[in-house]
């Protein structure tokens, strides 16, 4: 199953020619990315380029269009009623907005954990079982060890090893939402979207989030909305800054939150703004 | 100064209207405990007398003033079922389409304002539409068309349950859509971000949470379809039935004919009060009879109160 390319596990039909097979850095190519919602502009020609197995935060004030960026990237907006988007994103050189792509195959290689906790009201095992379950896997001994890995990588193996047959709605929002990171492992994703996944969190699940998320990176590439600057600056390895739909600066997390090239980003990230 | 802020919060504001509505809002409010009370001790008073073993396994005798009311229960059972085998399937389905996938244009508006109306006709209405549709219409021409003689095209149980699933399939959409919105639009969209499907969704993920929710729409149906006696009235009901609407399959596997007319708990009140020799002498037949017929809707909402607990407990979400 890991051994699969990508851009056949993206498409049906497998006739794609891969652009950038070989260039290996990148793993998403964002170009000239806009998206309406009715009469809104929430994103206005953004392009960026995200780093394979790396942490790119996305920050900015409220409303600026975050979240949308991060649902574009695994066509989450789809679901939603009267969004509208131009432009090209690729992943490992095939369009996903492309004609012939299967939305259901995408959303297996780009997972997505939300900023409130949901699993589902099933028990624990049911919930980290349910994307390998989806994928026709009945065989109960190869679930087990799915289950069990994708836990141990979501560093909740050793509390919940007991009762994997308890319901997931008993655990604390800081399982909860360590669960929702091993369900969408247990699909087996190669990149991981993250909305303010510790935003309802203590500060104690905060940082084993954010320790989990520097494990991660290893075999992820990890985009992670955030409204926290210190927690961009503690987990990214680059970052962007939005601001009103645009795309202000993006580079080396060092780099903006040192020397940004642009004033708007320097006021943002010294709390002048906003 | 200050004295006058606290005879000011002191005072009292007892005013004559102020206590009158009160009271009369109170009264009111416990007017459908007392109907309630005094319709089951009525009932229970005067029924539970009757009902014995006997009563309840026997067939009426005597021209109906002796004897028990077991063909009533058998049809009364046998027809609720059948209606609910009908009707939750259809009204599920439509719920499903209703929430998860009509938006809010034209088709929507339609099926809504339909569902409603539907909800608001009179059930003597419902008896009608039976008659024509299903007897006359759909049972005469599947006749002609299957060469089945008259098999179709008469009075019988599957009419009078199908007649009953299009009274009951209101109660059953709305309290399925209920139970589908309260679904948290999050675990649609988890689902959907794992790479499931729409309908993957529906059927794994908010199905399982709405169960609860449809089974209390089935339950409803059956309270509300089980006690009708109108909509069955020329569709199925038979006033008195000398064997059981029973056929052995292959010769040998006995089954409810649904081809066959049956005897109903709700229209044997009907007939003991209005239609017998001597009402007056059916009277302890009577109330044994609504003393069945209310234990068995009393019961089924039990189970319903139960089954929903165990779902809830099983989700692991807090108990009603
Ligand atoms: N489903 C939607 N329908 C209509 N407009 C939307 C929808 N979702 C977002 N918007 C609009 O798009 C813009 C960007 O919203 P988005 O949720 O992406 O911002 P965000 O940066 O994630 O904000 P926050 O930090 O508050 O989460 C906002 O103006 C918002 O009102
Ligand atoms: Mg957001």
């Amino acid at each position: 199953m890991m051994n699969v390319p990508v851009e056949e596990k993206i498409f049906h039909a497998q006739k794609a020619v891969p652009m950038d097979k070989h260039n290996s850095s990148i793993s998403i190519k964002v170009k000239d990315l806009n998206v309406y919602y009715s009469s809104v502009h929430a994103l206005k020609s953004v392009t960026l380029d995200i780093q394979k197995k790396a942490v790119t935060a996305l920050i900015g004030p409220s409303g600026c269009g975050k979240s949308t960026f991060l649902r574009t990237l695994n066509r989450m907006n789809d679901t939603l009623p009267g969004a509208r988007i131009e432009g090209s994103v690729i992943i490992d050189g095939v369009n996903i907005y492309g004609s012939e792509i299967n939305v259901v195959a995408l959303r297996r290689i780009v997972g997505m954990v939300f900023q409130k906790s949901n699993p589902f009201p099933k028990t624990i095992f049911d919930n980290v079982a349910y994307g390998p379950r989806l994928q026709g896997i009945k065989n109960k001994s190869m679930l087990e060890g799915i289950v069990e890995e994708s836990l141990k990588k979501s560093a909740i193996w050793d509390e919940v090893k007991d009762r994997l047959e308890k319901p997931a709605l008993e655990l604390s929002g800081g399982q909860q939402q360590r669960i929702c990171i091993a369900r969408a492992l247990a699909v087996n994703p190669e990149i991981v979207l993250m909305d303010e996944p510790a935003s309802a969190l203590d500060p104690i699940s905060t940082a084993k989030i954010e320790e989990l998320i520097h494990e991660l990176k290893k075999n992820y590439t990890i985009v992670i909305v955030t409204h926290n600057m210190q927690q961009a600056a503690r987990v990214s390895d680059f970052t962007g800054y939005f601001y009103l739909g645009l795309l202000v600066e993006h580079g080396e997390t060092k780099k903006i939150f040192t020397t940004p090239d642009k004033k708007e980003t320097e006021d943002y990230i010294t709390g002048r703004f906003g | 100064m200050r004295e006058s802020i606290v005879s000011n919060l002191t005072v009292k504001h007892d005013n004559l209207s102020e206590n009158f509505m009160n009271g009369l809002v109170r009264i009111f409010a416990v007017v459908p405990l007392i109907a309630i009370f005094l319709i089951l001790w009525i009932i229970v008073k005067n029924g539970a007398g009757v009902v014995t073993g006997s009563f309840l396994l026997l067939a009426p005798t005597d021209g109906m003033t002796q004897g028990g009311i077991f063909p009533c229960i058998f049809g009364a059972i046998a027809k609720t079922v059948l209606m609910v085998v009908m009707a939750l399937p259809l009204g599920v389905a439509a719920a499903i389409y209703l929430v998860e996938y009509a938006g809010d244009g034209i088709v929507f508006r339609l099926i809504r304002a339909a569902v409603n109306n539907l909800a608001g006709v009179p059930s003597i209405v419902f008896g009608l539409f039976g008659l024509g549709f299903f007897v006359l219409f759909v049972g005469r021409n599947l006749d002609q068309v299957l060469k089945t003689g008259l098999l179709f095209g008469q009075p019988c149980m599957l009419w009078a349950a199908a007649t009953l699933a299009i009274l009951v399939l209101p109660v059953i959409i709305v309290s399925t859509e209920e139970a589908l919105i309260s679904v948290p639009q999050s675990h649609r969209a988890a689902s959907l971000a794992l790479g499931a499907t729409k309908w993957q969704t529906i059927w794994r993920v908010v199905i399982p949470q709405a169960r609860g929710g449809i089974l209390t729409g089935a339950i409803l149906a059956v309270s509300r379809g089980a006690g009708e006696t109108a909509p069955i009235l020329f569709t199925g009901v038979a006033y008195f039935l000398p064997h059981l609407p029973v056929v052995n399959l292959f010769g040998f596997i006995p089954m409810v004919n649904p081809f066959d007319q049956f005897m109903d708990l709700s229209y044997h009140i009907y007939i003991m009060a209005t239609q017998s020799v001597d009402a007056e002498k059916t009277l302890p037949i009577q109330y044994g009879t609504t003393l069945v017929l209310i234990s068995l809707t009393f019961l089924l909402n039990l189970v319903a109160v139960l089954f929903r607990m165990y779902f809830r407990k099983k989700q692991g979400l807090v108990t009603i």
